[in-house]
């Protein structure tokens, strides 16, 4: 009698792992959804200057980005401590802007064009001489849409 | 009778899902961009003859920033926090000051008439401004002309003009226009 009791209180019933993977798909179904493909590796330390009144942009496929900081730690050796420009993945000069605002330009359909704006990602100690080169640069291509990337502060 | 199927292992199925899981955070970034959005003035022609702005000096609030940082609003060394103020003072012009911005009326469609400040901003620095200095005094100028669109709409709409929609936004924009001039490079220091 005692006997019967004893095993049904040992035996464990085997746990159903089979929806431990719908609920895995379902945060990786999100992940997928909500974020975007990193396409370039940063080779500038871009520490963001605080704001407070600032936007979000809308469009990201319609942004290009323009990084503005001095050289990561291990580049430092190679390139100097000296704020550079990064377009893509690499160092560029201030002329260069030119073909890459072409390229980019270009990249996106006819109907897009007009909406492509630049935001420029700035480290907060770079002195204002870059910037306002990249940003003449930037009116002689005629990409005047521009950001000022920005984080919001905590006030 | 059908042989009965051997029910299949799933267990393993978490751990691939899991794997591509971990490829996804790896791979992708989700913060959103935010910033202060602008828009430069085109590049003037070159062949084309510089003209002469024709705009009233009275309608010109000079904002300059050496390279020490250092700020100068209205011919007056002043600090950032100030400038907010500074500048709604400037464009509202209550008291008509005959040194402040004058007002036009201009007929806002959908809405009428509304004296519109023909004040301009204009934003100077020089190459050893630091970046940091240049987008804090850009934010006060922004905050500025927000406050100035929040009160508008508070008065008019009684509303503040984030809870609007997007007619009266415009009409908002329209009556209080962002006019920043980002000047020319060129030497502030002399």
């Amino acid at each position: 009698m005692s006997k019967f009791g004893n095993d049904n209180k040992k035996a464990m019933p085997a746990l159903t792992t089979s929806s431990l993977s719908d609920i895995v798909f379902m945060l990786l179904f999100f992940f997928m959804v909500t974020t975007s493909m990193r396409e370039t590796e940063n080779k500038v330390l871009v520490k963001l200057p605080e704001a407070t009144e600032i936007a979000k942009l809308d469009r990201k496929d319609l942004t290009s980005y323009i990084n503005i900081g001095p050289p990561v730690k291990h580049l430092q050796a190679q390139y100097g401590t000296d704020a550079r420009i990064q377009l893509n993945d690499s160092f560029k000069t201030t002329d260069e802007i030119r073909d890459f605002i072409a390229a980019e330009r270009d990249a996106l359909s006819e109907a897009d064009r007009q909406f492509m704006t630049v935001a420029i990602k700035a480290d907060e100690n770079v002195r204002m001489g870059i910037i306002t080169d990249v940003k003449q640069e930037l009116r002689r291509c005629s990409a005047l849409k521009i950001m000022y990337a920005a984080r919001k502060s905590a006030e | 009778m059908a042989k009965k199927t051997p029910e299949i292992n799933s267990s393993s199925t978490a751990d691939i899902a899991f794997l591509l899981l971990c490829y996804f955070l790896m791979t992708t970034t989700m913060g959103q961009d935010s910033g202060l959005q602008r828009r430069l003035p085109p590049m003037p022609d070159e062949n084309a003859k510089v003209e002469d702005q024709k705009v009233n000096r009275r309608n010109i609030i000079v904002v300059k920033i050496n390279s020490q940082d250092r700020l100068m609003a209205a011919n007056e060394p002043m600090d950032v926090t100030l400038l907010k103020d500074k500048v709604k003072e400037f464009l509202t012009n209550v008291n008509n000051d005959p040194n402040m911005s004058e007002k036009t009326m201009k007929d806002i469609e959908g809405f009428g008439q509304w004296p519109v400040s023909k004040g301009v901003i204009s934003l100077q620095n020089d190459r050893g401004t630091s970046y940091q200095a240049y987008i804090a005094v850009q934010n006060e100028l922004v905050k500025a002309i927000n406050e100035l669109r929040d009160d508008f709409a508070l008065s008019q709409f009684g509303k503040k003009y984030s809870q609007l929609d997007e007619d009266k936004q415009k009409i908002a924009r329209e009556a209080v226009p962002q006019n920043i001039s980002e000047a020319e490079p060129k030497d502030t220091k002399k």
